[in-house]
């Protein structure tokens, strides 16, 4: 039943300055990499990608990065305290191919991360850049080497990692490499250069994208896009490449909650 | 088989997207058609730009959901835009609201000519004041909105009635002296409200909503049964229409097409289709030749 469920949260990780990770009891059935979670404070309600699935201790995690007032709210919280749930909703990632290419800038690395500690297990080989402005805002680093896959960091101002936008790097990597397969998300200014380099080197790839959301239920037609129409939190978040080729508005603009146009 | 008119408007079948219902946008409302709709309705639009309510704005029920999602829109000017991207594969209706009589005149004149009707909502449960019920719950409101809009276009003015009155055939009527074609019946059932059991908290940030789904089709059913006997205007049956069968039931008392909303929320965007090829199965078996013969069989 479409109810947000009020879980006590386990446990929070501080990742960075700007990111935590709120780790909830939860009995782990289908969830796939990808989808998405309502968390509820109480006051409002958003999707959050989710970061963590752990079938072995039955717990689900999310990692939100401080950007406005609800957010502001949820870094206010304790272990202990509460928030509802619901979900998860959407379609995730498609674990496909031996070898895939996983880029994640900034808190785009929540739904990354799951996927790749779960393509990991199944024994795909995952090369995963991990992107940030800077050094103390690179996630999951530690988190994603024990599961065995590569993980290449890369800062904007060099501080850590390869030197410069995970677009570079990932250009480099597919020159250089022989993947299956990508999975992205990210600012999607990020995305949209990653869908180019997709195309150009037609390696298929995978992409998460983000819209306003109401319902998540697939109803109330908030986040649906530009030209098919798709319900962002039914049909996506996760579209393949040939999908996302019919999706204009990538890229160019979003809507926000009245429903007015906003480039990006 | 399947085809019908309603309001000089001709329908490749009886099936019609709901108000509220995706149709924020053109590519949601051409998405629409291309499933298999006979004609939709846009999400309703004011004057302004609104942003609607804080989420929560919809929670799952027995039965259906209940939402207060507030008549989010990008405002008439900014959904013009919208409807001139319009496939027009099938009819186009545009619902709107409005607080006066003036304002809904207004915004039915701005775009007439960019769709087939007009859908008039004057029954959100959960509007902002003086908007939605407010209007649909007082026959003279009714009429008097009714008969602005019919002063200020030429196109087909459709009224969506709430249920939420002690008589719905009265505002029926009072649409009905305000000039109106057709009636929509039902808009969202309630206000009803979800509570959590661990913070004694109202789910809606709007605390209530409207409900709708299939635990509301007796009581959709019921209200298009009466008006049907009593009022003299084609009606377009909605509430908790799921399959085939259930449009029959509409049909049989009294409805002349039928709009399909939650239902969307279960089935996806292939309901209309379905529900299109389960109603022919039943008029084949049946042996009915079009949709008009079933129309008010049962208060035969």
């Amino acid at each position: 039943m479409n109810f947000p469920q009020v879980i006590k949260i386990n446990r929070i990780i501080e990742e960075t300055p700007t990111v935590k990770t709120f780790i909830f009891p939860w009995e782990v059935t289908d969830e796939t990499p990808g989808q998405f979670l309502m968390l509820w404070n109480f006051a409002d309600e958003k999707p959050m990608s989710i970061s963590i699935i752990d079938p072995v201790n039955d717990e689900i995690g999310v990692s939100v990065k401080m950007v406005g007032t609800f957010t502001k709210s949820l870094h206010k919280l304790q272990e202990n305290d509460k928030l509802g749930l619901r979900g998860p909703y959407g379609n995730g990632f498609e674990i496909a191919g031996s070898r895939v290419l996983a880029v994640g800038g900034g808190i785009g690395m929540a739904p990354i991360s799951a996927f790749t500690e779960e393509a990991s297990r199944r024994g795909v080989e995952v090369d995963v850049v991990t992107a940030a402005t800077t050094k103390g805002e690179i996630l999951f680093q530690e988190r994603l080497e024990i599961t065995g896959a590569n993980v290449l960091p890369t800062t904007d101002d060099g501080s850590h990692g390869f030197c410069g936008f995970a677009t570079e790097l990932a250009e480099k990597l597919i020159k250089n490499e022989d993947y299956d397969m990508m999975v992205v998300c990210g600012p999607e200014i990020m995305m949209k250069k990653l869908f180019a380099i997709s195309n150009r080197y037609q390696l298929p790839g995978q992409f998460s994208l983000e819209r306003y959301m109401k319902c998540a239920l697939g109803i109330c037609g908030q986040c649906c896009v530009d030209d098919v129409g798709w319900r962002i939190c039914v049909e996506g978040p996760v579209l393949w490449t040939d999908q996302l080729k019919m999706v204009t508005e990538f890229g160019n603009y979003r809507r926000d909650s009245s429903g007015i146009k906003k480039t990006f | 088989m399947l085809e019908v008119e309603i309001c000089d408007i001709k329908m490749k079948n009886p099936t019609v997207l709901a108000a509220g219902v995706l149709g924020s946008t053109a590519a949601s409302l051409n998405w629409a058609a291309r499933s298999g709709a006979g004609a939709v309705v846009t999400k309703s639009f004011g004057m302004e730009p609104n942003k609607g309510y804080p989420n929560p704005t919809t929670v799952e029920v027995e039965g259906g959901i209940i939402n207060a999602i507030g008549l989010s829109n990008p405002g008439v000017e900014n959904f013009r835009k919208e409807l001139e991207k319009l496939e027009g594969k099938v009819p186009q209706i545009a619902s709107i609201y409005g607080s006066t009589p003036e304002e809904f005149a207004h915004i039915a004149s701005r775009v007439e000519n960019m769709v087939d009707a007009l859908e008039l909502n004057i029954s959100c449960p959960h509007a902002m004041e003086g908007c939605g019920a407010s209007i649909g719950q007082n026959p003279d409101l009714t009429t008097q909105v009714v008969k602005a809009v019919k002063k200020s276009v030429k196109s087909p003015v459709i009224v969506k009635l709430t249920p939420n009155v002690t008589d719905i055939v009265e505002i029926a009527q009072a649409a009905e002296d305000g000039g109106a074609d057709a009636l929509t019946l039902i808009n969202s059932l309630g206000p009803g409200m979800r509570i959590d059991l661990e913070t004694a908290r109202p789910v809606l940030s709007n605390r209530f909503g409207g409900m709708s789904g299939p635990a509301i089709k007796p009581v959709a059913l019921h209200c298009v049964y009466q008006v049907h006997q009593r009022v003299n205007l084609p009606i377009m049956g909605v509430g908790g229409i799921m399959n085939g069968n259930d449009v029959v039931e509409f049909l049989y008392a009294g409805a002349s097409c039928v709009q399909i909303g939650t239902a969307v929320m279960y089935r996806g965007m292939e309901v209309f289709s379905r529900i299109n090829s389960s109603l022919q199965k039943f008029m084949t078996d049946k042996g009915y030749q079009t949709v008009e013969e079933m129309v008010g069989l049962a208060h035969e």
